[in-house]
């Protein structure tokens, strides 16, 4: 117990701070993957099939290819790629990218592959009818799509999104290989500083458990909510 | 882009990916008699056999597998009285450990997909076997499994490749699969770009393949006919 205590002997704080770092880039990676949903769901949904080849691609792709190996492509060529935009600029300085944005932006591209699935089963599910009828109500798109498609299509999407904040926690482990201080990456320098590296990996399992099953307590809650009939 | 690099870096990636094959394929078949032990202790009445085999699955399901590989490679060999047993001679190879771990995983998500296919059987068909005499066990290896097998194929080839991409996970215990080997080229040459669609593509590839191969047994053995 005294390996876990707060302060300067063990290693209490340090892997609190850790969990609110996995917490952290949960957050950001899953609202990264929001905004590629945004955009790679309405291409999917397209009737142009050229839209279409895009948005299958991007999905196929990234549910195909381990995630590791695209952690690997942002932390090795993210800040390649960075220069190379900046030197048509004429910036031609060296560019780091820190390993949180790395991190973020490699887990929420994952993210949003997934995402981009939910909500393109959830909005094919909506009945045709609610299309026509709002269409027929004279109602704008904007309006159809913000008043009647959306409301209806999250109380669908909130239980597979559930499934997708899942990964997303769990994929947040692999930035580990960045050397972001997270979860993953504390318990390797505690194991490393204490030579106990099963008491450590073990508790870092226990913190996963704690974060997952919280989530689900909240998502629960969540589904409750949006769950009501109109 | 260096097509060049491209070029000579495949055969050494194609050679990683027998590794990745070797891993994937072990782990499954552990996998599925762990999947199908626990899913069998999940239906079970008794209510701590019951709960232990949920809490196995839960567990796995709910820690990454990066954590379960490091317990079990770093985290056990520091037990000492493992060490004296013959098990050492396994858990000190990292290729049995990324195995063990794989398997543990594989195993929970498919006792899952197990269960879930035992219950969507209608009772009438086991109730059909009995009133025609046919005894328990075979009911349950000719009637059930089989119907097991065939509801549960479209989210096994799910964890299939989920676990294909779950092995890449090795290269973190030093094991040279594709993406160690990848990411070695990567390192010594600062190409990510080139090597990444190397890999992935045959990642890809072997997605492509999975899939094809679940889509043509869903047809082979589904009911309508």
């Amino acid at each position: 117990m005294e390996l876990l205590a707060f302060g300067k002997t063990g290693w209490g704080d340090e892997l609190f701070y850790a969990t609110l770092m996995t917490i952290a880039v949960s957050v950001t990676a899953m609202l990264v993957g929001f905004f590629f949903a945004l955009i790679f769901t309405p291409l999917k949904l397209s009737k142009y099939k050229s839209l279409n080849l895009i948005g299958n691609f991007y999905t196929t792709v990234i549910r195909g290819v381990p995630e590791l190996l695209v952690i690997y492509l942002f932390f090795f060529g993210g800040s390649g790629a960075i220069m190379y935009v900046a030197s048509i600029f004429g910036y031609f300085e060296y560019i780091e990218i820190n390993a949180f944005i790395t991190g973020s932006m490699a887990i929420g591209i994952i993210s949003g592959a997934y995402s981009t699935e939910v909500f393109r089963g959830a909005i094919q599910s909506i009945d045709k009818g609610q299309f026509e009828a709002a269409k027929v109500l004279g109602v704008s798109k904007f309006a159809q799509f913000y008043k009647i498609i959306l409301p209806q299509m999250l109380r669908l999407a909130i239980p597979n999104l559930s499934n997708v904040w899942q990964i997303t926690l769990k994929d947040t482990s692999l930035i580990s290989v960045t050397g972001l201080v997270e979860i993953m990456r504390q318990s390797y320098i505690a194991a490393g500083s204490t030579r106990d590296p099963l008491f450590f990996y073990s508790f870092a399992a226990v913190l996963y458990l704690l974060l997952t099953y919280l989530s689900m307590k909240f998502i629960n809650r969540l589904e409750a909510k949006y769950s009501r009939v109109y | 882009m260096d097509f060049e690099l491209m070029f000579t870096s495949f055969p050494k990636l194609l050679n990683a990916t027998l590794i990745t094959l070797k891993l994937l394929s072990v782990s499954l078949i552990i996998g599925m008699f762990l999947g199908l032990f626990f899913a069998i202790l999940r239906m079970n009445k008794n209510i701590f056999i019951n709960k232990f085999a949920y809490g196995y699955s839960y567990v796995f399901r709910g820690t990454p597998l990066l954590v379960q590989i490091f317990i079990i490679y770093f985290g056990l060999g520091q037990i000492e009285y493992l060490r004296t047993t013959f098990l050492w001679v396994i858990l000190k190879e990292p290729y049995w450990c990324a195995i063990i771990a794989f398997a543990l995983n594989t195993g929970a998500y498919t006792s899952e997909i197990l269960r879930s296919a035992f219950q969507t059987i209608k009772p009438g068909v086991i109730e059909a076997g009995k009133s025609l005499g046919i005894s328990n066990k075979i009911i349950f290896f000719k009637i059930q499994i089989p119907i097991a097998i065939r509801q549960s194929l479209p989210a096994y080839g799910n964890e299939i490749i989920l676990m294909m991409k779950g092995t890449s996970l090795a290269s973190t215990v030093t094991l040279m699969d594709l993406t160690g080997v990848a990411k070695y080229i990567i390192s010594t040459t600062f190409k990510p770009i080139e090597v990444f669609i190397v890999a992935g593509g045959i990642y890809l590839f072997m997605t492509f393949i999975i899939h094809n191969v679940i889509k043509f047994l869903e047809k082979k053995y589904s009911f309508q006919q």
